[in-house]
């Protein structure tokens, strides 16, 4: 039987990538984001999960509004690395594990979550930052990974509490996995952050720490937030806050905190929390 | 049950959200920014603007947005932001400059309200 190991909540900020590939990380001004993360790669690498589910969006890499998923789910042996305008980053090509992507597309609809099936998929900041952030890569990643995609950019958007609820469905297919593999579930964007408009670079720091606070102590609470709401709270783009819930609802009430951070040097509260499964 | 999400055309911080109406009107310009994902395509966009702009079949309003780098008027046009950053790319400007304009600053005024500007 599958079993969620971990729960980890994280910002998936460009410019980290661009700090990360050029070395920057022990910078005054990076430092104190990337330190944070030594801990957490330490933390993964004794819990050995099999599989790392990323629930991120795509910013216009490999999905167009020509026909645009709400829920796109990788269901592929691998996922190249795309080009989202500024090149192709120097990371391996993400290993897949195919047999429990089919068995969770197949988990999922028959649990009426119709997803959208994607054999092809190439991912970019939102799924690579926390990817380099969680684990290190060598030749290769320590992980096979299942790319979930979240419609966050053009609403009408999943409701919060839609995303919720698909976690707690990834969860039902993890628990009837045939195989015995530990898998980690990683919801990242966020915090708070506007890019439009006059406000444009508005953070809402204490909305942050609340939302962290309530991501590990009451999800409920924020699954039955209306996305003005949020918007309101965490900026126009800070919606993505919602794919922390997709985390959050695949682990039980049961997870106990293990890190926690919070940094906002420029235009994003650059928020993390990981939470573990007690066994 | 449904609840309601949104206000009626709702504006968060001065901005307006990217919806079906707005992803409808800027499709065009969100197109032509799409394609800029390509090295092929980036370089035959600074090779010739008014040629790419054609091929994207962009209104005489939007090629005059593109022109003048108005990036607060091709949001209000449909762009999305997120597609406009790649047409910030072959043309230099990248977000903060954007986002200072927007603010009506300058790309320096801007930075000086950062925690840490160093982060960039």
């Amino acid at each position: 039987m599958g079993r969620i190991v971990a729960g980890i909540g994280t910002s998936h900020v460009p410019s980290i990538g661009g700090a990360y590939d050029r070395r920057k990380t022990e910078t005054p001004a990076w430092k104190p984001l990337f330190d944070a993360y030594v801990p957490v790669r330490e933390w993964l690498k004794a819990l050995q999960p099999d599989v790392a589910i990323m629930v991120y969006n795509d910013h216009g890499a490999d999905f167009f509004f020509d026909k645009y998923p709400t829920f796109a789910v990788g269901c592929a042996d691998s996922y190249g690395i795309a080009d989202e305008g500024f090149g192709t980053r120097p990371l391996p090509a993400i290993p897949g594990d195919l047999a429990f992507s089919q068995h969770l597309c197949r988990s999922l609809v028959y649990d009426e979550f119709d997803i959208t099936v994607c054999q092809e998929m190439r991912v970019e900041h939102g799924f690579l930052v926390p990817m380099h952030l969680c684990f290190d890569p060598g030749e290769s990643w320590p992980v096979a990974s299942v790319p979930i995609a979240v419609n966050v950019l053009q609403h009408p958007l999943p409701t919060a509490r839609r995303c919720y609820r698909l976690g707690q469905a990834i969860r039902r297919a993890v628990d009837s996995y045939e195989r015995d593999i530990k898998v980690a579930i990683i919801g990242t964007g966020g915090m708070s952050h506007q890019l439009t408009g006059s406000s444009f670079g508005e953070m809402h720091r204490a909305n942050d720490l609340d939302f962290l606070d309530r991501i590990e102590r009451d999800p409920e609470a924020l699954a039955g937030l209306t996305h003005q709401v949020l918007m309101e709270k965490f900026g126009v783009e800070g919606i993505e806050l919602i794919m922390w819930l997709v985390m959050r609802g695949a682990l039980s009430g049961r997870a106990k905190k293990v890190h926690r951070n919070y940094y906002a040097p420029m235009t994003t509260g650059m928020g993390l929390i990981t939470l573990e499964e007690q066994s | 049950m449904k609840t309601e999400q949104l206000q009626p055309d709702a504006k968060i911080g001065g901005a307006d959200v990217f919806d079906l109406a707005m992803s409808w009107r800027g499709l065009r310009i969100n197109k032509m920014c799409n394609a800029l994902s390509q090295p092929q395509e980036r370089a035959a966009y600074q090779a010739d603007e008014e040629a790419f702009m054609a091929r994207f079949r962009l209104t005489e309003e939007e090629k005059t947005l593109v022109r003048a780098r108005d990036f607060a008027g091709l949001l209000q046009a449909g762009g999305n932001i997120y597609f406009l950053l790649k047409l910030g790319v072959v043309t230099g400007n990248g977000l903060y400059k954007m986002g200072a304009s927007m603010r009506g600053e300058s790309y320096e005024q801007f930075l000086a309200t950062r925690n840490d500007a160093g982060a960039t």
